[in-house]
């Protein structure tokens, strides 16, 4: 059976895997990081994003293998130092940017990405870029706040729809 | 997902060798692939990732003037390094899907599957490219055979994509909002030697040239020039998201809008 080595929120991993271990498989079973969530078994709602090598990503979407020696981020790795949350997390919960909060992993993971490239992004960006990311409770209005707001922009002005 | 064994091979030719085996299948970015081997519609005995094949990566500018794209190069990837070389191309690929999938997902993958929806076969079709292999050279008239159908034998490498720069040219995509696939699309094309029209998304055959257009178009490139033509429903896709008459409509819309943008 193979071996895989890749780098998990700053941590070394290593484990046995088989060719079809999707790296959200090795995520959760293998790691115990069951942040990444698998909402679909289509590769389309998001809700399994994390960052390898940096960018976005669909862990459901591409191989164990594939990643191996990447540097991974997962939601697990968000939170500050101290524990607390970090700005877009608490930019989520300061805007009610979740209900149920299946597809919120995916959705920090999402705008993290973004506000690395983008940093002061448009109401109009964000949705672009949240295109892949599927959310059935809010209804996208808060949670395109909640990142609006986490980029330090003002959001006095968007209604809670 | 049915199991298989998983080679990344560092050149083409490694790449050549593993796919020689029996039931071999090339892995691109994976983002149609993987999700096809998870529901079972493919079941092969090895998967060969091309992603690791450094000599079929990245952007240039070629010394005849064409723009060289490798064949495991990501929609990302083209979306910023094209930008200045072929700006509309470059939109093209920054449309693809959702900002996921455009970080995982190439150009050659797409062109090998040929879905009938996707976008670059519109842009390859209509600029007239050239597919390179790691046998052979396949200009885009022969490349294109039909839905999910290409000119690729079993192994074959897309090792670049040569695209000559047209001197305007834009895409026009109707988004099918839950796929991001274009419900149908017109990839318009201005050379100093006529114009090519490839519209995707519509038809069963999968992309093809509107010539009626490029004659029109080629003559006076204005959106008035198609007026006064009309695009047959027959063989073009019934799906819940739109008839026949519904794409052939769509078909001239955008292919207006097209030449407006471009113009």
């Amino acid at each position: 059976m193979p071996q895989v080595s890749m780098t998990v929120n700053g941590k070394a991993t290593s484990g046995t895997v088989e060719g079809r271990t999707l790296l959200s498989g090795y995520l959760r079973d293998h790691l115990g990081l069951t942040g990444t969530h698998v909402g679909c078994d289509t590769s389309q709602c998001g809700a399994c994003v994390v960052h390898v090598n940096g960018a976005a990503v669909k862990s459901c979407a591409i191989l164990a293998l594939e990643a191996d020696g990447a540097d991974v981020a997962t939601i697990e790795g968000q939170a500050n130092a101290d524990g607390s949350l970090n700005v877009i997390q608490q930019a989520f919960q300061d805007h009610h940017g979740l209900q149920c909060g299946f597809c919120t992993p995916g959705m920090v993971m999402s705008a993290a990405a973004l506000l690395k490239e983008n940093p002061k992004p448009t109401e109009r960006d964000v949705r672009e870029y949240l295109e892949g990311n599927i959310c059935r409770c809010t209804g996208y209005h808060n949670i395109v706040k909640a990142i609006m707001a986490a980029s330090g922009q003002d959001v006095t002005a968007i209604a809670a729809e | 997902m049915y199991n298989f064994e998983f080679v990344k091979p560092a050149t083409i030719a490694d790449a050549a060798k593993a796919l020689g085996t029996e039931e071999a299948q090339a892995l691109g970015g994976g983002q149609t692939l993987i999700p096809a081997l998870k529901q079972r519609l493919n079941a092969p005995a090895t998967l060969v990732s091309l992603s690791g094949i450094g000599e079929m990566k990245g952007v240039c500018r070629a010394d005849d003037g064409t723009l060289a794209i490798g064949g495991a190069t990501t929609h990302v990837t083209v979306a910023s390094e094209a930008a200045a070389h072929y700006p509309a191309l470059a939109a093209l690929a920054s449309h693809i899907g959702d900002p996921a999938v455009r970080n995982r997902g190439t150009i050659g993958g797409s062109l090998a599957n040929n879905d009938p929806a996707a976008c670059y076969p519109a842009a390859v079709l209509g600029s007239g490219a050239t597919v390179k292999t790691n046998t052979r050279d396949i200009a885009a008239d022969d490349y294109f055979q039909g839905m999910f159908t290409t000119a690729l034998h079993d192994g074959e490498i897309i090792t670049e994509v040569r695209f000559p720069v047209p001197q305007k040219a834009n895409y026009q995509k109707f988004v099918q909002p839950a796929s991001r696939f274009a419900l149908t699309g017109v990839y318009v094309a201005k050379f100093a030697d006529g114009v090519r029209v490839a519209v995707t998304g519509a038809s069963e055959n999968g992309v093809f040239r509107w010539t009626e257009a490029e004659a029109a178009l080629s003559a006076d490139f204005s959106p008035a020039a198609v007026e006064g033509l009309t695009v047959s429903a027959d063989g073009l896709i019934r799906d819940i998201h739109g008839t026949p008459e519904y794409r052939a409509h769509l078909v001239k819309v955008l292919t207006k809008r097209a030449v407006a943008a471009a113009a």
